[in-house]
């Protein structure tokens, strides 16, 4: 599991590649949560397309940032999901409560 | 009538969640044989990840303890998969399934069974508190023309 970010006028992207289970899934929360703390975006982008796997682990760390842009009064998108991914996050009727593209 | 084995695989490892990656893709290999599409392998190795972690996650909160996986193939189409373990069980299964029920609070998300459940044919929990838990879920892969 990998992960890159851009911000830039407190708006961030974060990039995600390789596999993202329960076992890369606390690092990556973690990390996430020290990004938003240090850049404060009012709207953050993950970016799924570089995931070669994803199991409910991800439903997690998705539903977290969500509730860490909503504190601090931003939004969340989730763009360019692989097909395996997708999956499990429709799954979870995740749709209903992130904004996926 | 019981069905056929006609293959089968079996290992073991222990609850480190390193081994989750280990276990979806050594499924994974063994299912290619019966030549499922993208999609079904994904599937496959998706559910394959939810019960392994679940076994690591939930049977063995605080120590580590066995894991054996078994994956077999029934009546030359069937790949059937078994994850067990012989951690502290479930108290109640009916409850566990139900979508959104977790106590592994915020790091989790209650979807894992329900992700065995639509992304495989079948699954049957079988847990006794205590003693540990059975997962074992079966997809059948439909055959396709090769060749064309
Ligand atoms: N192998 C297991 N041993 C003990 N408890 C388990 C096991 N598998 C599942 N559970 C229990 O069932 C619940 C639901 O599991 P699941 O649907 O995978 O959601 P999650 O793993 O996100 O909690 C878990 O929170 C746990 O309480
Ligand atoms: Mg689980």
């Amino acid at each position: 599991m990998e992960m890159k970010y851009r911000a830039e006028n407190r708006q961030l992207t974060i990039r995600l590649s390789g596999e993202l289970d329960h076992h890369a899934a606390k690092d990556l929360m973690d990390s996430i949560d020290r990004l938003l703390e240090q850049n404060l975006p009012v709207k953050t982008f993950l970016d799924m397309e570089g995931l070669t796997f994803m199991d409910s682990s991800g439903i997690a760390v998705v539903l977290r940032a969500k509730r860490r842009m909503e504190a601090l009064s931003g939004s969340l998108v989730v763009i360019n999901i692989p097909r395996q991914a997708a999956r499990v996050l429709e799954t979870a009727g995740l749709n209903r409560y992130v904004e996926l593209v | 009538m019981k069905p056929k084995t006609t293959n089968y695989i079996v290992f073991e490892c222990l609850s480190r969640s390193a081994n989750e990656a280990f276990a979806r893709g050594a499924v994974a290999c063994f299912a290619a044989q019966l030549d499922p599409t993208l999609e079904e392998l994904g599937d496959i190795k998706t559910a394959v990840s939810e019960a392994v972690t679940n076994a690591i996650v939930h049977a063995y909160p605080d120590t580590l303890g066995r894991i054996v996986v078994r994956a077999r193939v029934l009546e030359e189409d069937i790949l059937e998969i078994s994850v067990r373990d012989w951690g502290r069980g479930i108290p109640d299964v009916k409850q566990a399934r139900q979508p959104l029920f977790t106590t592994g609070g915020e790091e989790r998300s209650g979807m894992g069974f329900t992700i065995m459940e639509s992304f495989m044919d079948s699954l049957t929990v079988r847990s006794v508190q205590g003693k540990g838990t059975r997962v074992t879920m079966s997809r059948r892969i439909k055959p396709r023309r090769t060749g064309q």
